[in-house]
């Protein structure tokens, strides 16, 4: 603090960064003091005191008429049905809402109007000034207060007991770690490695892919060209209503079923059984952060992802052409079974989803 | 009215005979507080903050934070017999079940949203008009912290009713974790019990957000205010106020009246628009399931920059040793809150660094003061609503009826043209009226009456200011931009220190180095005997009435 | 098919419900809006039993249909709908031959045919042809090649499906173009999935069943009949709701709220803080 040249008046507030070099001139204007606000139409005129006064005691009233209001209309608007078996009327609900939102709303912002009116125009209040006062102590006290720490630093010891001193800071860095490895079974113990966990679905040879919701067999012949199915494995429906399993392989299993020209679809070495007649099956899981997406456009044969709009070309093997994702869709292996239903050749061959550390390539 | 004061007075007596409280209260009962409406917008943060914990506490009395599975029997006639979360159910309860229950929704909803709107509204303005300067560094750092805390409060609360939007914004954050090297796998695994979603997350987020959060954003708050407190507020400089004093109206009654006033303003407002304006239809997106998706997914406005970062980065994927690293998702999702939150935190030392300035600051700066500063300021909103817009590019290109790959490819060009540009222009537009306010000090104010001199040469009258308001344009300090002085000495002997002060006296220029000074004492002078401003001068002119 | 006198189908039981059983805030809008759709929807109210004609087209209407195609279609798909491609290899208009007369009602009776000029895509605009018109573009169409028929009206009403199923339906195969109320969204290169408030049902199943234009195929084998009246029960139901927060902001969800509690409620707020730093009026 003593570097800078500040007046004591705080008159002329200068900056010589540094110091030394620049000149600083000097300000021009003078400070011409505070000056006072001019008086309010409330502290000369006594009918304006009045009516100010009328003002404020009317919100305030109101604000009370309006709390009331507010439990008249709790009890009056009903949104109970008489028969449970109706449902409730949205529009007694709406009903409700609004009154019940008007008369609170209103109550509270007049309250609050009423008070600042009254500071506003009653409340004499002459500007104030207080001294600021450097925030740092006066040397003295600083001195004071080091000279206090190291004489209770000297009193204990800790410079000198070096085995006090290290075998307690041993024990005070070992103690976050039971609250540390408490917190383990947060995750599962069995079932392998998050990642290998990640690495399978229900689909495998000779699961039918139903619809979802109606889980209905798909007839390869029954699918049109321009067709879109949004599908389940039929091992899904096995699984119990109740635990995490389900809600797990809907994150993982949902495969979206298309059906194009098969001289429209370019179709990647290694890839040529994988597919039915153009019909197609593809993991509804995007590999960039795993939003569900099946807004296809039959006409481009493209895939849109609506979260971060990465675009897939299910034409070309679920190849990325815009966006964030990295990866090509997987791609569901499809067949038909005797009977003429489509089913799965085998699981995905690889993970679904957006990419991690484990996955390898 | 006297029996009021006689029982103040009891009171007063009772707690004093206790805790001296009359000592404490002495000081403090009359304390100074500014007025400005710019200075309000922390209280609104605060006021909504109370409205949001109000209303949370009567949420909880019905919302059961379980993802148990349960077919829907309740109330709202088309959900009747879908399956649904516990979570999702009874935030159907509450919306149609329970009397003011949807009013209390919407209140809490409509509190986060502009509790965080306040709160960046409210940075801001400490931003712009340099209120993080010495000595209030601490309070600006425990900003930033209870910024991200609200941002957390909020995203835990958007995803507790498991709904179809919440359930797909967890979705996105599991792809986030897992594109971090080595534990991102383990990471998700843990905070989701397993495989994602699972059925534990719901009860894990709630105690994170109706506790941890909210406890640790009221001890944040109450540091705050406390530190506030103590310093005393920042005023804006003028007749008689300096940066040694402060001035305004008493704590007690009229900063009482007015803020109590103003939270139940801030409330009613809040409530009102929880009457009129639905937010968050859950009923209408549906229960969560982790393989439907609807058009339109958007995260609630304050994490739209981080979604907007995700939509605009190109694909870029590599692999170190066979194993994939997802730089699409990694610099927008983990790096990108990073990258702009610690030179945010870090501000008031970096420019402490180009002032070389450590004394204590109570006098805010006019934006324009400081072109630089203000520069920064623009170009980073630039850039932070370049993201926002981009987490709305299929919003917008179905507005604006445009491609919404457009909008991307904008985005992605403009996050590096626009900021640059608009702190360019920022810093042009501050340094122009500068100048137009050293021209005013100088020459006096302009009148729109053009004279014509014997000689037929055409001037303005110009009208001059009275020193009042010429102080008011000259209050602020002169800054210079700092020299670092000779390399050697007057014996050749080099400055050890010559390169450190080198590069401190750049920064200086940078800062400093443009801005339109006001005129010296000297120039005024020579100003007024030039003559524009006719005989009478600022200087010369005595203040009315007073002094 | 029963169907009120307005002409429009009858709402299902929860709509009826809204309807009768209290007078909301927004009445008056809703009742001056009813009357817009009614005027609009009179002539409408003639459709279903000409429409039911078309299964058994005579001779004469397709006969009528070829002329009217010749005039107002052929430049695009040719005189008997087998399609045009200019000298550059682009597609003027695409074959017609089955895509039948469930096709030509969607794609003539909601206005996007004929098309205004060539764009990213065609768009709901006024009708040009009347109802007669249209029946008998569809049965010269369909006398192509065998396609989708026009759906029965059984299907077709609302009253009869389950709502909630509908959703479900509706959220698993349409809402990630649609989204969950049927505002429309987004697709790529400036296409975009239309609003589904106030498309007529048939319009509806028609779209499902021949997937125009971007939209993929939903054919009856795997959202059956049953499962298509359930979807047109649950867009009526989620059409006819009030919204009883209040304003719906265009059901749009977080952009608007955010827009709205920045604009609306910060905007408010620091007018309010601007007038209590203020002092009240000068003497």
């Amino acid at each position: 603090m003593s570097t800078h040249n500040v007046n004591p008046n705080g008159d002329e507030h200068a900056v010589v960064p540094h110091g030394e070099h620049a000149v600083v001139p000097a300000d021009p204007i003078a400070d011409p003091g505070l000056h006072h606000d001019e008086l309010r139409l409330t502290d000369v005129d006594d009918k304006a005191e009045r009516r100010a006064e009328r003002q404020v005691a009317g919100m305030f009233t109101l604000a009370s008429l309006l709390t009331v209001a507010f439990i008249v209309f709790y009890v009056v608007v009903g949104i109970h049905p008489d028969n449970p078996e109706n449902g409730v009327n949205i529009g007694d609900v709406q009903v409700s809402n609004l009154t019940l939102g008007l008369t609170l709303g209103l109550a509270l912002f007049l309250l609050g109007a009423g008070a600042v009116q009254w500071a506003r125009s009653l409340m004499t209040s002459p500007e104030v000034v207080h001294q600021r006062h450097e925030l740092r102590s006066d040397d003295e006290t600083r001195a004071a207060t080091i000279a206090d720490f190291d004489t209770g630093t000297e009193e204990t010891g800790f410079g000198r007991r070096k085995l006090i001193r290290n075998s307690l800071l041993g024990a005070l860095a070992l103690l976050p770690l039971p609250a540390v490895i408490m917190l383990r079974d947060l995750g599962p113990n069995t079932g392998g490695t998050p990642a290998q966990r990640k690495e399978h679905t229900i689909w495998a040879e000779g699961v039918r892919v139903l619809t979802d919701v109606t889980f209905m067999p798909i007839r390869a012949a029954d699918l049109e060209i321009g067709q879109l199915v949004n599908a389940m494995p039929a091992t899904f429906e096995a699984l119990p209503e109740h635990g995490p399993e389900r809600i797990n392989e809907r994150a993982k299993s949902p495969v979206m079923l298309v059906r194009m020209l098969p001289e429209d679809i370019h179709v990647e070495p290694g890839r040529e059984n994988w597919g039915v007649d153009g019909i197609l099956a593809y993991s509804k899981i995007c590999t960039h952060v795993g939003c569900p997406i099946s807004l296809y456009e039959q006409t481009t044969h493209h895939m849109l992802c609506p979260c971060h709009q990465s675009t897939f070309d299910l034409s070309d093997n679920g190849k990325v052409i815009f966006g964030p994702a990295a990866r090509s869709l997987p791609q569901l292996p499809i067949a038909v079974d005797s009977e003429g239903y489509l089913i799965a050749q085998s699981d995905f061959t690889e993970p679904v989803g957006p990419s991690y550390w484990e996955r390898t390539r | 009215m006297s029996a009021i004061v006689n029982s103040a007075g009891k009171v007063v007596d009772f707690v004093d005979q206790r805790i001296t409280a009359s000592n404490w209260l002495k000081r403090n009962i009359r304390k100074v507080f500014p007025d400005h409406w710019s200075f309000l917008l922390g209280e609104i943060a605060l006021f909504s903050f109370i409205m949001i914990l109000l209303s949370g506490v009567f949420l909880t009395l019905w919302f059961k934070p379980t993802m148990a599975h349960v077919v829907y029997e309740g109330a709202y006639l088309p959900m009747r017999g879908v399956g649904m979360s516990e979570a999702y159910s009874s935030t159907l309860e509450i919306s149609f079940e329970v009397r003011g229950g949807l009013l209390m929704r919407q209140v809490h909803h409509w509190g986060a949203l502009i509790f965080v709107a306040a709160m960046s509204a409210h940075m801001l303005r400490v931003f712009f008009t340099g209120a993080f300067r010495k000595p209030r560094e601490i309070n600006w750092l425990i900003g930033v912290v209870l910024l991200v805390l609200a941002v957390a409060a909020g995203f835990t609360g958007y995803s507790l009713p498991d709904d179809l939007l919440s359930g797909t914004g967890l979705r996105i954050i599991e792809g986030g974790m897992l594109a971090i090297p080595i534990v991102g796998t383990y990471m998700s695994s843990f905070l989701f019990g397993g495989e994602y979603p699972g059925d534990d997350i719901i009860a894990r987020l709630y105690p994170v957000h109706i506790l941890l959060v909210p406890g640790l954003i009221i001890a944040l708050v109450t540091a705050h205010l406390m530190i506030l407190w103590y310093q005393k507020h920042t005023h804006w400089g003028g007749p008689g106020k300096t940066n040694n004093n402060v001035a305004g109206a008493p704590f007690f009654p009229i900063y009482v009246a007015k803020a109590g006033g103003f939270q139940f303003i801030v409330m009613g407002v809040i409530v009102l628009l929880a009457a009129t304006i639905q937010i968050n239809p859950v009923w209408l997106w549906g229960p969560y399931d982790p393989s439907v998706v609807s058009a339109g997914t958007q995260p609630d406005w304050y994490v739209g920059f981080l979604d907007g970062a995700l939509r605009v980065m190109p694909a870029w994927e590599f692999y170190i040793f066979d194993h994939p690293v997802s730089m699409s998702v990694l610099i927008p999702a983990i790096l990108l809150p990073g990258i702009i939150l610690t030179p945010l935190a870090l501000y008031p030392w970096l420019e402490q660094k180009a002032t070389g300035d450590t004394r204590e600051h109570h006098l805010l700066d006019r934006p324009r003061n400081v072109p630089v500063r203000t520069g920064i300021g623009v170009a980073f909103i630039v850039f932070y609503v370049l993201l926002w817009i981009a987490g709305g590019n299929d919003f917008f290109a179905t507005i604006l009826e445009i491609p919404v790959n457009w909008i991307t490819w904008f985005i992605r060009i403009g996050i590096f043209v626009l900021p640059p540009l608009a702190f360019i222009m920022t810093k042009r537009i501050c340094m122009g009226l500068q100048r137009r306010d050293r021209d005013k000090v100088m020459h006096g104010r302009e009148t729109g009456i053009v004279m014509v001199s014997p000689d037929g040469e055409f001037s303005e009258l110009h009208a001059p200011l009275s020193q009042a308001q010429a102080y008011q344009l000259t209050w602020h300090e002169r800054q210079l931009p700092s020299d670092p002085g000779p390399a050697t000495d007057a014996n050749g002997i080099p400055n050890p220190n010559y390169r450190a002060k080198r590069a401190q006296a750049r920064l200086s220029r940078f800062y400093f180095g443009d801005v339109v000074q006001k005129p010296t004492v000297q120039e005024l002078e020579a100003a007024h005997h030039d003559g524009h401003g006719g005989s009478d001068s600022a200087r010369d002119e005595l203040p009315s009435g007073q002094q | 098919m029963p169907r009120s006198l307005s002409g429009r189908p009858r709402v299902s039981r929860i709509g009826r419900l809204l309807s009768t059983r209290r007078r909301h805030p927004l009445a008056a809008i809703a009742v001056l809006v009813a009357v817009l759709f009614t005027a609009g929807g009179a002539y409408a109210a003639l459709a279903p039993s000409t429409s039911q004609n078309v299964q058994a087209a005579s001779s004469t209407q397709i006969e009528e249909g070829r002329q009217l195609f010749a005039i107002g279609c052929s430049s695009c798909h040719g005189l008997n709908g087998e399609g045009q491609i200019n000298a550059n290899g682009d597609v003027l208009g695409p074959s017609l031959i089955g895509v039948g007369a469930a096709s030509v009602d969607f794609q003539v009776g909601t206005g996007r045919m004929p098309l205004a000029a060539p764009s990213a895509q065609a768009v709901r605009k006024p009708v040009s042809y009347s109802q007669d018109q249209i029946d008998a573009l569809s049965a010269f169409v369909a006398s192509l090649a065998p396609g989708p028929a026009e759906p029965d009206e059984e299907y077709l009403d609302a009253s009869q499906g389950d709502v909630a199923r509908g959703g479900e339906l509706f959220r698993t195969n349409c809402s990630q173009c649609h989204n969950t109320t049927g505002q429309g969204g987004a697709l790529t290169m400036g296409q975009f999935a239309p609003n589904l408030t106030g498309v007529e049902p048939r319009h509806i199943y028609e779209a499902m069943l021949t997937g125009p234009q971007a939209m993929p195929v939903f054919n009856d084998a795997t959202v059956t009949p049953e499962d298509k009246r359930d979807i047109i029960a649950f867009l009526d139901s989620v059409q006819n709701e009030p919204d009883p927060g209040g304003l719906a902001i265009g059901r749009a969800g977080p952009v608007a709220e955010g827009l709205w509690a920045w604009l609306v409620g910060i905007g408010l707020l620091i007018g309010m803080a601007t007038w209590i730093v203020t002092r009240s009026s000068k003497a």
